[in-house]
């Protein structure tokens, strides 16, 4: 995916004024903070188990290589290929070797994002392989020809009329208007192509390294049929999925879709675990599991690797203000909100993040649900810090910065400025006491007006009134 | 009891009743309050700017006049988050200063939390008859639990609340964000004021100034001039004239 998040101030201020969006976005906003509300008080001990779970992937994390190598192992014994890619254009080149060594002219893929962070689609339908996304919300994107703006809800910011519209004209059907039908039909659909794929794509939310297993949780059972119907099943996951043992899976789950949406379990949990035995009735006979870097060494050991425990719950984004007001798609990559804000930079480089270590006002919500505890801002702040030490911010906020920081330094000058600054500023806000336009903070006033300050600051006041007490001694 | 009261850089330049409602609270409680003449802020904007070396420096600032003191104590959760939380945690974790900005911390209260669990303050002067809705600033409720206490002082010092949906959402200022971001910020301080008219009080209160500056400027750019905004020290300290 072409990386657009230097424009988000631009694409964010289109999608703030963007009535269809901004309808479904707050729609959205109560199943998912209310729904995780509902969901996490269920559970008594929700804390602890976020400690556990924080303390479980920080150990994962900190042995990554000896579970990587345990879960290749497995993986092998249960008749897995087991591929490392260090970049994307590797785990592409991986993927579509496999395709086209096979005869492979069909894939069905359910819900995968490191698939989008690696682009693996463009790959694969440029090769002349016809690749259909199952995930219901993935398949409405495909139609559309659109990037996903949620990780959990990839097609969350449209609305039922737009895709009512899309399955028109793709299925040449008559319109529909309520959401079953057309969800019926969706099924209808792709049924033949579950049947006919050569080849299943899926990601997975974890894999075990006791097991060789690759797990995947959805709400629509698509993963059940991209994993099991076609004779290949290719695994497409990132490195630090990893977890050692099944009963690690037992406490993740209890966290993942409560913070996700709210729900104690998911509709179906898909484990898989090697080929199709001589005594299984189904099952692929060859499957592959690519293991992808594309930048995550890089934060192992670095002072983001905090980040690696990530579980990709989405609900650091469903709380977060700044997403709730401008979608997903503003953030101009594979993933928004806070967790997007973090990766993005390290993914793609700081020079191409823009402002979103900036897109942020630290309120520290994202951190508090956080089911893995990630700092998340405290993340953020480390990334405009190299910002500042780059010089990658504009000159003026850069000069402002340090001119600011040359007077607070310096109280005596910093008394004289503010006692200048407070009244001429008093000044402008004439008789209604406001500001209503200040050049170099237009920022604030084309939409606030600025209360004008007193006129005297209190140092002054303080002083004067010191001193009326000290002549009154 | 020797209280050392630090006075923020907004409350300084913009709205110095504030520092002086604090002040008057901490006096009629019977403290001994000292406000040192050199302080000029806490350096968050710098730290949250990226600029971490004039965040560590203001912070020794901030050590140095405040050290002889019993008690620090800031009308702002912001900042006494910086000077109990980041200061500790980020800054000079792991260097020399850590423990001399452990004992800061450990003595530093943010204004409401002193009144209610150190002072025990009952008798209040203020005198505030009408109906306020309170907005919990982000980091004086995330970072220091920040919630109860203003509440207990308004009411004791008898207003009505009026609680409105959403209170704990942030307002959108954010410091240089609202500057930076300002659209989104703007959005966000919008979705603040349509429910503070919902709720429908005759002033809105809170606990930090760059809120407060925020939620007033765009009340009046919407053509409020009605809805007062408040610190809550203004409001228990009854000086809000
Ligand atoms: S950062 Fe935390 S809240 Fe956000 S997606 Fe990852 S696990 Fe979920």
């Amino acid at each position: 995916m072409q990386v657009q998040s230097m424009h988000f101030k631009q694409t964010a201020s289109t999608k703030l004024n963007d009535a269809v969006l901004q309808k479904a976005l707050k729609k959205s906003k109560s199943k998912f903070v209310d729904g995780r509300a509902l969901g996490v008080a269920e559970v008594d001990n929700w804390e602890d188990i976020r400690t556990y779970a924080a303390a479980l992937r920080d150990r994962v994390i900190d042995n990554l290589d000896a579970y990587l190598i345990e879960f290749e192992r497995n993986a092998i014994r249960r008749g897995a290929q087991v591929h490392w890619a260090e970049t994307a254009e590797e785990a592409n080149a991986i993927v579509l070797g496999i395709a086209q060594k096979n005869a492979v002219k069909t894939i069905t893929k359910s819900k995968s994002m490191v698939t989008e962070e690696i682009a693996l689609n463009g790959t694969l339908i440029g090769a002349g392989i016809r690749v259909m996304e199952t995930d219901l919300g993935e398949y409405i994107l495909q139609l559309a020809d659109e990037a996903p703006s949620h990780i959990v809800a990839p097609a969350v910011h449209k609305s039922k009329e737009q895709v009512a519209e899309l399955f028109m004209n793709a299925h040449h059907k008559p319109r529909l208007t309520d959401i079953p039908s057309m969800t019926r039909e969706a099924r209808e659909q792709l049924r033949s192509h579950f049947l006919g794929a050569d080849m299943g794509i899926s990601g997975a939310n974890f894999i075990v390294a006791e097991t060789g297993t690759t797990l995947t949780v959805t709400n629509e059972g698509n993963a059940d049929l991209v994993t099991t119907l076609p004779r290949i099943h290719c695994v497409v996951t990132g490195i630090e999925k990893v977890i050692p043992t099944m009963e690690d899976f037992a406490t993740l789950i209890r966290l993942l879709p409560r913070s996700a949406i709210g729900q104690s379990i998911v509709n179906y949990l898909t484990l898989t675990t090697g080929v199709k035995a001589p005594d299984e009735s189904d099952g692929p006979e060859q499957m592959h599991i690519v293991l992808v870097d594309a930048g995550r060494t890089k934060l192992v050991g670095s002072d983001m690797k905090d980040m690696l425990r990530c579980i990709r719950c989405g609900a650091c984004m469903n709380h977060c203000p700044v997403y709730q007001n401008v979608g997903g798609h503003a953030y101009g990559w594979v993933y928004p909100g806070p967790m997007g804000s973090v990766l993005t930079p390290t993914y793609v480089g700081i020079e191409n993040a823009g402002d979103l270590p900036n897109a942020a006002t630290f309120c520290g919500e994202c951190q508090v649900v956080c089911p893995v505890k990630i700092p998340l801002p405290d993340l953020m702040r480390k990334w405009r810090e190299r910002q500042f030490d780059m010089k990658l911010r504009p000159f003026g906020e850069r000069a402002a910065i340090s001119l600011w920081g040359f007077f607070v330094q310096r109280p005596r000058l910093y008394a004289l400025a503010t006692r200048i600054g407070a009244r001429v500023a008093s000044m402008m806000g004439g008789e209604q006491k406001l500001i209503h336009s200040l050049p170099g903070i237009d920022g604030w006033t084309q939409g606030r007006d600025m209360p004008a300050p007193a006129g005297e600051t209190f140092r002054e006041l303080y002083a004067a009134k010191s001193a009326a007490k000290q002549v009154a001694r | 009891m020797k209280v050392g009261l630090f006075i923020t850089c907004l409350v300084d330049l913009v709205r110095p009743n504030i520092g002086f409602a604090a002040l008057k609270l901490l006096e009629d409680a019977g403290c001994e309050v000292i406000v040192p003449a050199s302080q000029t802020c806490c350096g968050q904007p710098g730290y949250n700017s990226g600029a971490r070396d004039i965040a560590k420096t203001l912070a020794k600032k901030v050590l140095a006049e405040f050290k002889d003191c019993d008690y620090v104590v800031a009308p702002s959760g912001s900042c006494s988050g910086q000077m109990k939380l980041h200061v500790v945690e980020d800054l000079f974790k792991g260097e020399p200063e850590e423990a001399e900005f452990r004992a800061l911390a450990a003595k530093w209260y943010e204004l409401s939390d002193f009144l209610v669990n150190v002072l025990k303050s009952e008798k209040l002067a203020g005198k505030f008859k009408g109906t306020v809705t309170y907005h919990d600033s982000c980091a004086g409720l995330r970072e220091l639990g920040i919630k109860t206490q203003p509440r207990a002082l308004l009411e004791t010092s008898g207003c009505t609340l009026n609680e409105m949906q959403d209170a704990e959402k942030c307002c959108g200022f954010g410091g240089t964000f609202s500057i930076k971001l300002g659209e989104i910020s703007t959005r966000m301080a919008e979705n603040k004021c349509v429910n503070i008219g919902v709720a429908g009080a005759d002033a809105v209160v809170g606990g930090d100034l760059g809120c407060l500056l925020n939620i007033e400027g765009r009340l009046r750019r919407n053509g409020d001039m009605k809805t007062k905004v408040y610190h809550f020290a203004e409001v228990v300290a009854g000086m809000t004239e």
